[in-house]
């Protein structure tokens, strides 16, 4: 099977913001990119950047694009409408949180190589931690078929699980974006049990193994579900982030330690298979 | 009908004066995002290769990157196949750009570095080499491009293993970067290229560690862009020899300062990095400026 990945324009162009919509803790940004593929593959990611005042914020900074895993994504008349989830925690991520209707947003991508289907016979489990929810939305709204003509190969597998941990009530509000009732634990006990999401995944292993598990999350949360997966043998496709400052290899930044030695998580990842890495635990982006 | 934007380095006749600089482009990973298209709209007049070394090397580990105001600090470590690994499965695909090829080398030593100049010299789809100096020598000691004897030493070893041009990328953490572009011209370089990176640094918000993985690393971006253009001006009135000037070069007005200080030819860093095709658009944007009739206004005043 061909690798699940886009290709983009080879270069840097306009989106505009046709939505913002505040979601306790975070923003859904939704972009309208006239120009662009419509057909992105769920854990791909673009780069993006305000069109005006990218720069000059906390530090004089930013100055480099910041990557995103879309989390939707709709074919509409004049293009295709991007859903971006986001938290302000640096000058990135904060300037592009002020962004408001009709400003522009420039932007690369589709990037890197997105979720494979799951192994034969095996259930999808979608395990996020927090922004980590993102690409999984529209995995599971592929998985579930929403969008599109039924595949016609004749799937029957059960729904995918969603299992999701957050760490305040504010931020466990991206929950209500996933189809079905997807199971919900936080840090402080604020929505759901007080747990980490790595005690659902464990529950639901012991239920059931036969299972292939898509996680995005913080590099902890991912080390500790490459650890229990590993422990019990179940495929496991991690959806990762490290430092970038292109996105399309260029930079060779964003590197990740495998079992063979560093990869580029832009154009090898960012969805990687757990099973090639000896730890999940890398250093963070910083946006 | 396009108007005539050609240039001749060294020999080679380039469709325009836009480079990339190297290490800050790798054709084949973005073939891989881009597909055929990048090939088709490829943004730089030449292509200059990452740095290759004699062994394969994995790199520093990370993290590899800083953001800084306008620009970043990287300490990449130049991780490549090595020499038959880029002979064998870089080249090729490199061959197919449609531009000139030029192929930057480093060694640790002036025989690896002349082991590398010939190997890479003999194959005929490289149009030009280039001398990455901004290495220890193992045997000296010294950065080789950071002093004018080293530097000379190095140029005259490796001189009479190509007959292709020699193109010497010069450090801009010298002491004196235009004695040693003289140094470099005198033992028979055909052109220099500057900056490469400033050296930087910076330590870890909560521990006060060095953030990098390799502890320092090299400033790039508009953040060095009056450094370099100082560095270009000076060298450029030193030397017989065509200057490639680089360094926070983002918009065709600033490739224009950098070619009126003295530069034959520029290339683009960190700005591909924000976006692919930022070779191509300042390109236009030069071609435009020089367009007759036209009187650009100056690039900055203080307003």
């Amino acid at each position: 099977m061909s690798e699940p990945r886009t290709l983009a324009p080879p270069e840097r162009r306009m989106a505009t913001v046709s939505g913002i919509e505040r979601l306790g803790a975070y923003d859904l940004i939704t972009a309208l990119d006239r120009w662009g593929p419509r057909d992105p593959r769920p854990g791909q990611f673009y780069m993006l950047a305000a069109a005006e005042r990218w720069g000059g914020g906390g530090d004089e900074r930013p100055y480099l694009p910041r990557a995103f895993s879309y989390a939707r994504a709709r074919v509409e008349d004049d293009g295709v409408a991007l859903d971006f989830l986001l938290e302000a925690v640096g000058p990135g991520t904060q300037r592009l949180s002020e962004l408001g209707p009709d400003e522009g947003l420039a932007l690369v991508g589709p990037l890197g190589i997105g979720f494979r289907p799951p192994a034969d016979g095996t259930r999808a489990l979608l395990v996020g931690g927090g922004i980590g929810a993102a690409p999984l939305l529209c995995w599971q709204e592929e998985l579930l078929g929403i969008g599109r003509a039924p595949s016609g190969g004749g799937r029957d597998e059960s729904p995918p699980g969603v299992l999701l941990g957050f760490r305040t009530a504010a931020h466990a509000q991206a929950a209500a974006l996933f189809a079905g009732q997807p199971q919900v634990v936080t840090d402080d006990g604020s929505v759901g049990r007080r747990a980490l999401v790595t005690e659902l995944l464990a529950g639901e292993l012991d239920d059931d193994a036969n299972a292939t598990v898509y996680a995005c999350g913080p590099p902890a949360m991912l080390e500790a579900v490459r650890a229990l997966c590993a422990e019990r043998d179940v495929p496991a496709q991690l959806a990762m982030e490290s430092g970038m400052a292109c996105g399309f290899g260029a930079c060779f930044g964003c590197v990740v330690p495998t079992r063979t030695g560093y990869v580029r998580l832009c154009v090898d990842g960012p969805v990687m298979d757990a099973a090639e890495l000896e730890t999940a635990m890398v250093a963070g982006a910083g946006h | 009908m396009s108007e005539d934007r050609s240039i001749d380095l060294c020999g080679v006749r380039l469709r325009g004066p836009v480079l990339n600089g190297s290490g800050t482009f790798d054709a084949i990973a973005a073939r891989r995002a881009f597909g055929d298209a990048l090939v088709e709209r490829f943004p730089f007049d030449a292509f200059v290769s990452k740095t290759i070394t004699l062994e394969p090397r994995q790199g520093n580990p990370p993290p590899r990157l800083w953001e800084t105001p306008a620009g970043l600090i990287n300490s990449i470590g130049l991780p490549n196949k090595g020499l038959d690994g880029f002979l064998e499965s870089d080249l090729p695909q490199l061959a197919e750009l449609p531009v000139p090829l030029i192929v930057s080398v480093m060694g640790f030593s002036r025989d690896e570095l002349a082991r590398l100049v010939a190997a890479a010299g003999a194959r005929g789809e490289v149009a030009m080499l280039e001398l990455n100096v901004s290495c220890p020598n193992v045997e000296t000691g010294l950065v080789m491009g950071a002093d004018p004897a080293e530097t000379a030493a190095a140029v005259e070893r490796v001189r009479p293993a190509s007959e292709k041009p020699l193109i010497v990328k010069l450090t801009p953490n010298a002491a004196d970067p235009a004695a040693v572009a003289r140094a470099a011209e005198g033992a028979g370089a055909d052109a220099v290229s500057l900056v490469n990176t400033l050296k930087g640094m910076a330590l870890h918000p909560q521990t006060g560690e060095p953030w990098l993985g390799g502890r320092t690393g090299g400033v790039s971006g508009p953040a060095v862009r009056a450094i370099a253009l100082e560095q270009v001006a000076s060298v450029s009135a030193s030397v017989e020899i065509p200057v490639i000037g680089m360094g926070g070069i983002s918009t065709g007005r600033q490739a224009a300062d950098f070619l009126a200080a003295g530069a034959t030819a520029i290339a683009i860093g960190t700005e591909s990095f924000r976006d692919p095709a930022a070779g191509r658009r300042i390109a236009a944007e030069l071609a435009a400026l020089a367009l007759p009739g036209t009187h650009p206004a100056p690039a900055s005043t203080v307003v």
